[in-house]
């Protein structure tokens, strides 16, 4: 690329990837000059089960949908698209699902462009290592890791920087499938192959890491960032929406703890001095952000499976019960921890009884204030946690007998209380747990990332850990 | 006696990747702003009783130009423990909302 700068024009139409992505907006993005498209497909909000278990939360249909829309865009325009964290939890796994969806588009569109696949799903034995080398650190609130916890991972992910997709970019890649990666790595990659002001790109990558999100009409479409020496601008896609200095600063705050420093891989971005600026109607532009450069590292995520639940489900209209419910819950909760211990081994077994009083206090599960008025009904969920679904299974049939008719008073003929179901235990599943808050020290960004190309619409062997 | 839903015009609360949850006071004038950023009770004390975080774990962080307070804590348990009642934590503002500021 060129070492005289020019500004790099990304468009990012959308949050995520199966989101629903609109034909016209991308066109408007193209027509607008946009020099990539880019966008991620990933997220850990929510949840541990996507990457405990290494599938994507969005359908395949939607992503193929969408996939179809970008590609048919791009490869038209000439221009590459980049996708991070493919497959919501960006597994290698997930990376050759999409792979799979963009070669099954690709034949269907009669084209075969070059692909490039970007891999940073970590082994744990490699992890051991790296650790007692002391090159794992943890990020507040966990402490320090031991080689234990990073074995039970299922899955472990490396975010990705921007590196692995510049290289890519200059090898000649039209498409990019990558791992996990940081939201805004994927979208700074562009402007900081064209020459861009790294905090420039840094900063308008964060603004439209969530499409829409950043302007006044988050539903309507996602925006174009412009990045240049000095700074960079926002326009939303749809000509009806708007980019104001509200709405693009506000985008800071959400979804992260510290809205003013930034760390990402490879530097801090810091925004306590950026200014903002409406330049039209519908266009905000940004400046004063600061890169500040730093030993390279990239975040560890990693989640594994744990026990397993049974839930069961009841609603209660009784006024006396409504008129004394925390009394009810402790009563009912003692009860069925009784019925528990008397039924199973639990020195040896592991339990947990919760219950969930909803239209009293299920959702926080905090006390309610002195003086509240009882409600009309409740929804009362009860949640056994144990070792094994059958345990779980067996635990939730020895409690369902006092769950569905314990009186508030016990001298009282046993009531029935509302269960809509029958069976009326409810096998959930298992609990996922994410498990790393931690970075990994390397020597740049490649250092812990795979890359493969594929041209053919035949899926070659997965390559991944190649 | 204020109560944080008289002062604020938007209050809300949200994860912050799975171990951080993020409350955003956007309060509805530049008075009201200077008048609680520094709130005492606005403090990781409150977070603790409410929450059950650690004080020592509760940033906050005023946000002049947007008449904003952010205030983060650590969750007590990772997201999707197996006692989670709130996956996305965006509830949780809903406890703030009464709470008395003077």
């Amino acid at each position: 690329m060129s070492a005289v700068a020019k500004v790099a024009l990304v468009l990012v139409p959308t949050g995520m990837l199966g989101a629903g992505i609109q034909r016209a907006h991308v066109l408007r993005g193209i027509e607008l000059g946009a020099h990539a498209i880019a966008l991620d497909a990933g997220s850990t909000d929510s949840g541990p089960s996507y990457l405990a278990r290494g599938v994507s939360k969005m359908n395949r249909e939607s992503v193929k949908r969408d996939l179809e829309i970008l590609m048919s865009a791009a490869l038209t325009a000439n221009i590459p698209l980049l996708v991070g964290t493919c497959g919501t939890c960006g597994t290698d796994a997930m990376v050759n699902w999409t792979r799979d969806i963009a070669l099954e588009v690709a034949s269907d569109l009669k084209v075969t462009p070059k692909i490039a696949c970007l891999y940073s799903e970590q082994r744990a034995s490699e992890l051991v290592k790296r650790n007692r080398a002391g090159q794992v650190s943890p990020l507040p609130p966990l402490g320090a890791i031991d080689d234990a916890v990073l074995e039970s991972c299922t899955h472990i992910v490396a975010l990705m920087g921007p590196e692995p997709y510049v290289t890519a970019l200059r090898s000649g890649a039209q498409i990019i499938l990558g791992g996990r990666t940081t939201d805004t790595a994927v979208l700074a990659a562009m402007p900081l192959l064209m020459g861009a002001d790294p905090a420039a790109a840094w900063h308008a990558a964060k603004v439209a890491e969530c499409g829409g999100q950043c302007t006044v009409n988050p539903r309507q479409g996602g925006v174009l960032m412009r990045v240049d020496q000095q700074g960079f601008e926002i326009e939303p896609l749809d000509s009806d929406n708007r980019a104001t200095p509200e709405s693009v600063s506000a985008h800071m705050l959400y979804e992260s703890s510290d809205p003013q420093r930034l760390t990402e891989p490879g530097g801090v971005l810091d925004v306590s001095n950026a200014t903002y600026m409406q330049i039209n109607e519908r266009v905000t532009r940004v400046t004063g952000s600061v890169w500040e450069p730093m030993p390279y590292t990239m975040k560890l995520e990693g989640a594994r499976a744990g026990y397993f639940q049974t839930i069961m489900i009841m609603g209660i209209e009784d006024p006396e019960v409504l008129a004394n419910l925390d009394a009810f819950h402790d009563t009912l909760h003692r009860g069925l921890v009784k019925r528990i211990e008397a039924t199973f081994d639990t020195t040896a077994v592991f339990f947990d009884v919760s219950l969930r009083f909803y239209g009293w206090n299920g959702t926080s599960g905090r006390p309610v204030p002195v003086g509240t008025a009882p409600p009309r009904d409740v929804g009362v969920m009860f949640v056994v946690t144990a070792p094994t679904q059958e345990l779980a299974n067996q635990m939730a049939k020895a409690c369902n007998p006092h769950f569905f008719h314990m009186p508030l008073h016990l001298n009282k003929e046993l009531p029935s209380y509302a269960f809509p179901f029958t069976p009326a235990e409810i096998p959930r599943g298992q609990v996922y747990e994410f498990l790393l808050n931690h970075v990994v020290h390397t020597r740049d960004g490649h250092e812990l990332v795979r890359v493969d190309w594929f041209e053919t619409a035949i899926p070659p062997e997965s390559a991944s850990h190649g | 006696m204020a109560k944080v839903a008289d002062v604020c015009r938007h209050v809300r609360s949200k994860n912050a990747g799975p171990f951080w949850i993020t409350v955003d006071f956007f309060f509805k004038s530049q008075e009201l702003y200077a008048q609680y950023r520094d709130s005492a009770v606005l403090r990781p004390a409150l977070f603790e009783r409410l929450y059950g975080t650690n004080p020592q774990l509760v940033k906050r962080l005023p946000v002049d130009n947007l008449m904003t307070l952010k205030i983060s804590y650590a969750r007590p348990h990772p997201q999707g423990w197996m006692g989670e009642r709130d996956m996305h934590g965006g509830q949780q503002y809903a406890s703030l909302l009464d709470v008395e500021l003077d």
